[in-house]
């Protein structure tokens, strides 16, 4: 099958649904001539014109808004958020508005619109350009959350997001926009709510999401060399979460480490510890579940002190050898 | 006594002088971390002023010592004009102890408090409600401190600019918002992202003075800001003004600048405000050709010092991570 980037899924993912549907347009910064900050849309504009891709002054907050009253009213809008930081200037729009527009109207009107944004440290933008906040939008009832950890997984979950009636976070990894993976040339969708197991093993399961996946990946098969056999669990959506995929392989396994980069304290990995918590797979531990999240502070500049404060492949081989040897 | 130009009665020739020299520290500062990140010896990104130095250094020479700043992401400007030493600065940028930032906050977060300088920032528009608030501690506590707001014309699109102008308005606050416009916010261009011809017309909206000046001439600048500030300081209110400037670099670290053509850029650079100010000051006869040559061969050889000095600084310990967090 044919390779290209996490990047290049997305722009393509967008672009064959924009061909099919004349009401997906999007709207952001820099999005135009320009490319978008990571060069997402590059090419684009060329294509689709101004008027479907829409360069915007620098509005989150209007952004974000107009993205809602545009949705409500029949488009299907795509936002690209340039930073996921930036969420704080649209949380407004997104949480009060377009999360809970349809309930608080008693079932009536919809809000069709997926907001595209880079989250995760590792490129030396320090702390207001690093964060990883998926856990406070999995918090609203009313938005799904996704967050893919390759090419293939991107493209068909950005095709079902564009597809989905609700207000859908789409949070890409700035770390995986170049790296590649066999990508189908058609268009296809991967059902919103599916784990991926991305390794199969029998002695732990890590549920990793991001970033983390691709550490977990490259830590089991260091674990594998001494005999441990780790079995690597990608939720891929956050909202809805599949339980049952995690459920089942910790019954399997009877060992969970949960990696996420986000900081750890009120992170998504507390959600999945208590879902197994709460779950028939609780009697099957055999050790204490350990987290693994990024430090409790704002992510520094210098690049040592950032990839001190997320997990790392050592951190995760570390926690698996505790979790198999306790 | 200068022939044909009014400056503020603080600026005497001396400091006129210095002013030039700084402009050259600007300069050869971000000419520096250009090379550095080209280099990769710099990470993370970086916004640089080269070009707009007048605008920085001419309006932070109108304000007195005690006057605060806030600054933006496109800051080591005011940051050398407000008095820090680039030796920090670029250890800053290497991400060293001795950093203006411990190493922990890089390029877009230099801050210098106790020179007044209140911060840059990674958020656009996030330093205009902040001066507001350093501001209204002035009036509450009667410090007598004004505080000058820089920020960008794509800034003014954000609400917060819209917020903070009303709140300053209607509190009559010591803040004075400067608007250098550069013509582009990343690829916008302030044309097609604004339907007024001077974000200075934005004034009215707020019920408060609105000048154009232009952003690279230092003296007008400076003669501007000076009156706006004994204006706010006076207890009259803030007001905005718009610097019509251009950035001679890329936005950040990889810009293929196609949003504009390199004739526009070269029209700009032969407006190169530091040659200007260097001719008056000649014609002023405040110094000589060779007196200028050697001002700004100091300003090179400081950005030299500056580098060797950040180069011999320790990174920051991994334990240090830990710290600062809270007070
Ligand atoms: C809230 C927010 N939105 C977007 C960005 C990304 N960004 C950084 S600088 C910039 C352009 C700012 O333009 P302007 O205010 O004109 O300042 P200039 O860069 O021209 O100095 C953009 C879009 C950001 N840092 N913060
Ligand atoms: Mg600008």
């Amino acid at each position: 099958m044919r390779e290209i980037t996490y990047l290049e899924a997305i722009r393509e993912a967008m672009s064959q649904e924009m061909r099919q549907n004349e009401d997906i347009f999007i709207l952001g910064e820099d999005i135009g001539v320009y490319g978008g900050a990571f060069g997402v849309t590059r090419g684009m504009i060329e294509e689709f014109g101004p008027e479907r891709v829409r360069n915007t002054p620098i509005s989150e907050s209007a952004i974000a808004g107009a993205a809602v009253g545009a949705a409500l009213t029949g488009m299907r809008p795509i936002i690209e958020l340039q930073f996921s930081d930036f969420i704080t200037i649209a949380m407004d729009q997104i949480v009060n508005q377009a999360a809970k527009l349809r309930y608080m109207n008693g079932g009536k009107g919809k809000v069709p619109l997926v907001l595209r944004t880079p989250s995760g440290s590792g490129t030396g933008a320090a702390a207001q350009h690093s964060q990883s906040l998926e856990a406070w939008l999995v918090h609203i009832p009313g938005l799904r959350v996704i967050q893919p950890s390759n090419a293939y997984d991107a493209k068909g979950l950005l095709k079902a997001a564009m597809d989905d009636d609700n207000p859908v976070i789409f949070y890409e990894h700035k770390l995986l926009y170049k790296t590649k993976g066999d990508v189908p040339e058609e268009s296809y969708s991967i059902p919103i709510g599916k784990a991926d197991v991305k390794r199969k093993g029998k002695d732990v399961t890590i549920v990793a999401t991001a970033m983390m996946v691709h550490k977990a990946l490259e830590a089991a098969e260091e674990l594998a060399k001494e005999g441990i056999d780790v079995e690597v669990v990608d939720p891929r959506t956050l909202v809805p979460l599949d339980e049952e995929t995690i459920i089942q392989s910790v019954k399997k396994t009877g060992r969970l480490i949960v990696a996420h980069e986000a900081v750890k304290r009120g992170g998504f990995g507390g959600e999945i510890v208590s879902v197994i918590a709460e779950s028939e797979a609780f009697d099957y531990l055999d050790a204490p579940i350990k987290r693994l999240g990024g430090l409790p502070v704002p992510i520094p500049y210098n690049p040592h002190l950032e990839k001190a404060t997320v997990p790392q492949v050592a951190d995760i081989i570390e926690a698996v050898k505790e979790t198999v040897h306790f | 006594m200068l022939k044909t130009i009014k400056v503020p009665s603080h600026i005497t020739e001396e400091k006129l002088v210095s002013l030039y020299k700084e402009m050259w520290l600007i300069r050869y500062f971000d000419e520096k971390v250009d090379q550095f990140f080209a280099k990769g010896m710099i990470h993370g990104t970086t916004h640089l002023c080269v070009g707009q130095e007048p605008s920085a250094a001419g309006a932070i020479a109108a304000l007195k010592d005690i006057d605060k700043i806030t600054s933006t992401h496109r800051g080591h400007g005011h940051c050398i004009s407000k008095g820090a030493n680039v030796n920090g600065m670029m250890a800053e940028l290497f991400g060293r102890v001795d950093g203006y930032c411990k190493g922990k906050g890089g390029s877009i977060h230099i801050a210098d408090l106790e020179k007044g300088n209140l911060g840059a920032n990674g958020i656009v528009g996030g330093g205009i409600p902040i001066a507001v608030g350093a501001a209204l501690t002035s009036k509450m506590k009667k410090e007598g401190y004004v505080v000058l707001c820089f920020f960008g014309d794509g800034a003014s699109n954000e609400g917060s600019f819209h917020e903070s102008l009303n709140l300053a308005s209607i509190w009559d606050l010591p803040v004075v918002f400067i608007c250098e416009n550069n013509q582009y916010g990343m690829s916008g261009s302030v044309k097609e992202m604004t339907r007024v011809e001077n974000i200075a017309d934005r004034a009215v909206s707020y019920g408060m003075p609105g000048k154009v000046v232009d952003g690279l001439d230092a003296i007008e600048i400076m003669n501007t800001v000076y009156d706006a500030v004994e204006r706010a300081r006076q207890g009259h209110g803030p007001t905005l003004i718009e610097a019509k400037t251009y950035r001679w670099k890329g936005h950040s670290k990889s810009d293929a600048k196609k949003y504009r053509t390199r004739e526009e850029e070269e029209e700009w650079r032969k407006k190169d405000g530091i040659k200007r100010f260097r001719d008056l000051l000649i014609e002023e006869g405040i110094f000589t050709e060779e007196k200028a040559k050697q001002l700004q061969e100091e300003a090179k050889q400081e950005v030299e010092d500056a580098v060797k000095f950040a180069e011999n600084s320790p990174q920051p310990s991994i334990e240090s991570l830990l710290e600062d967090v809270y007070a």
